[in-house]
């Protein structure tokens, strides 16, 4: 059984030095009791951090999918392209 | 950057549906630019992986002569799954040849071949650039922005055509945001297995393939797997409703890995290696989730405007063919110079009289169908009862045929919640896939 870091390890990303997600509010996720996020992405991307009462979002991993984008359920996530030619660049598809 | 340049058309995704519309117009001397956000087209592209011949041949006759296809499928396998059964149907056909209905494929080599053939029929193709937005000259929409230095280009008429995520669509204000039940989110492998083994598996010669679609095993939520022959690959993937996922708190690559255990599938994967990982969403609102598909100096073609049969795994087909008729239908308004909602509605004609609007309209109830429907019953119970009862009767153990079929009767009955209830289910199922 493959981890999802082995998937990842499979893609290759150009990636960006700014992230083109944005938590639009730290306190709303502070306050959202599913935190979802954590789970429905496919590329692990959202983890909740309690210590610092705060939603990481480690963009380099994202295969731009778009699910975050739809799936938050106070569409708290700000999502858009990384810039041009940036992000998951697809061997196959 | 050819800022200050005024095209006859501006063209956004060079997917099967961007491309489609750019080849047809540049061939027609239409002076247009394809955008494509990805390094090269189908960067950022995934599909299930099959390409139907007709819609295709449409607008390059016997593409298949050059065209980067996989496989040419001549089996088509549908498994209804419980956790550690299946019931299997499916039909194989030497006929599927003579024409060749449909191969399998892999979308980076097969678009970036879709949007060469654009460029060579003369459309100026342009990489690594985002349309952020269009630009408009009051309500008529006359060009697009892009992330580059003076990066604004004007034309007659822009085609949207960037995908589920049509964050232009959105721009535009034709759609609004999906909800998560009318999305599904695919992840999909591309799995290194040697050519022979390939075909020994799959009972193949030569070029043929065969594709596996399967129902249930997907822990109680609405969605469907796949499994594909390419030349020395597999493509195995499963989509799920966004919103089941969300209910579910499932790892959607969780769902992938379990699936893969399952005695059918894992047979049939020992021993591949795993390429590439992919994910991607896939527009399944269904008819009514279309929007306008033309306006003042714009169309939307493709996934960008929820065209996919989810039933029949079509998408690509249908993103073809709206292109197409987004490109006829500019070619005849630049003929007459009109731009306008009015002059641009030949698309939106072509696409009513077409399989594209025919076939989303005949299941135009199943999506509120599963959306209503327990997915638990539809893709977990009754799939589990239905391998119980082909176990029942295929087990001979000394229990009479007579009461065998009775204790499968009664198990698919029971799962679908008593007899009226399955009658209920199976009318409205029935009404839901008959328009």
């Amino acid at each position: 059984m493959s981890s999802i870091a082995e998937k990842l390890y499979t893609i290759r990303y150009k990636v960006d030095e700014t992230s083109h997600l944005i938590i639009k509010d730290q306190d709303v996720c502070l306050h959202c009791e599913t935190k979802e996020c954590q789970d429905f992405c496919p590329a692990d991307v959202y983890h909740w951090m309690d210590k610092e009462s705060m939603t990481s979002v480690a963009f380099e991993n994202c295969i731009e999918c778009g699910t975050c984008r739809i799936g938050c359920p106070t569409y708290n996530i700000e999502w858009v392209y990384p810039k041009g030619g940036h992000g998951i660049t697809y061997k196959f598809g | 950057m050819v800022a200050t340049e005024h095209f006859d058309a501006i063209i956004v995704g060079a997917g099967p549906a961007g491309s489609a519309a750019a080849y047809i117009m540049a061939k027609a001397g239409l002076n247009v630019v394809l955008i494509e956000r990805g390094e090269f087209p189908g960067a950022k592209n995934i599909f299930g992986g099959v390409i139907y011949r007709k819609q295709l041949e449409d607008i390059i006759p016997e593409f298949w002569k050059e065209a980067p296809l996989e496989r040419q499928v001549i089996e088509q396998r549908l498994w209804i799954l419980s956790d550690q059964a299946g019931v299997t149907i499916g039909h194989r056909n030497e006929a599927f040849k003579e024409p060749n209905n449909c191969w399998t494929g892999l979308r980076v080599k097969f678009d970036q071949w879709f949007a060469t053939k654009a460029e060579q029929a003369g459309s100026l193709n342009i990489y690594e650039t985002v349309v952020i937005d269009v630009i408009r000259e009051g309500e008529k929409v006359v060009g697009v922005r892009t992330d580059r230095d003076q990066g604004d280009l004007y034309a007659n008429v822009v085609v949207v055509a960037d995908g589920v995520n049509s964050l232009l669509g959105k721009a535009l204000g034709v759609h609004r945001e999906w909800s998560p039940n009318e999305v599904s989110l695919a992840v999909k492998e591309v799995i290194a297995m040697p050519k022979e083994k390939i075909m020994d598996r799959f009972n193949l010669e030569g070029n043929e393939g065969v594709t596996t679609e399967f129902v249930g095993n997907t822990m109680g939520m609405a969605g469907l797997g796949f499994l594909y022959t390419n030349q020395d690959t597999l493509s195995f993937g499963v989509g799920v409703m966004v919103s089941d996922l969300k209910k579910k708190r499932v790892k959607p690559y969780e769902l992938l890995e379990g699936v893969k255990q399952h005695p059918m599938l894992r047979r049939l994967l020992q021993g591949g290696e795993t390429k590439e990982y992919a994910g991607h969403l896939i527009p399944e609102g269904g008819f009514h989730s279309i929007p306008p598909l033309s306006g003042d100096g714009w169309m939307i073609c493709g996934d960008a405007a929820q065209l996919v049969n989810f039933v029949h795994r079509e998408g690509t087909n249908l993103a073809m063919t709206s292109g197409r008729f987004a490109a006829e239908a500019i070619i005849e308004a630049h003929e007459t110079g009109d731009f306008s909602r009015v002059g641009l509605a030949g698309y939106d004609r072509r696409v009513k009289e077409s399989f594209v609007h025919k076939d989303l309209k005949k299941y135009k109830g199943l999506h509120h169908f599963l959306s209503d429907s327990d997915p638990s019953l539809t893709f977990d119970k009754l799939p589990k009862a239905l391998n119980e009862a082909a176990y029942q009767m295929l087990l001979v153990d000394g229990v009479p045929k007579s009461d065998k079929q009775k204790i499968a009767m009664r198990g698919v009955t029971q799962a679908a919640g008593g007899l009226m209830n399955m009658v209920k289910l199976g009318a409205q199922g029935w009404r839901a896939m008959n328009g």
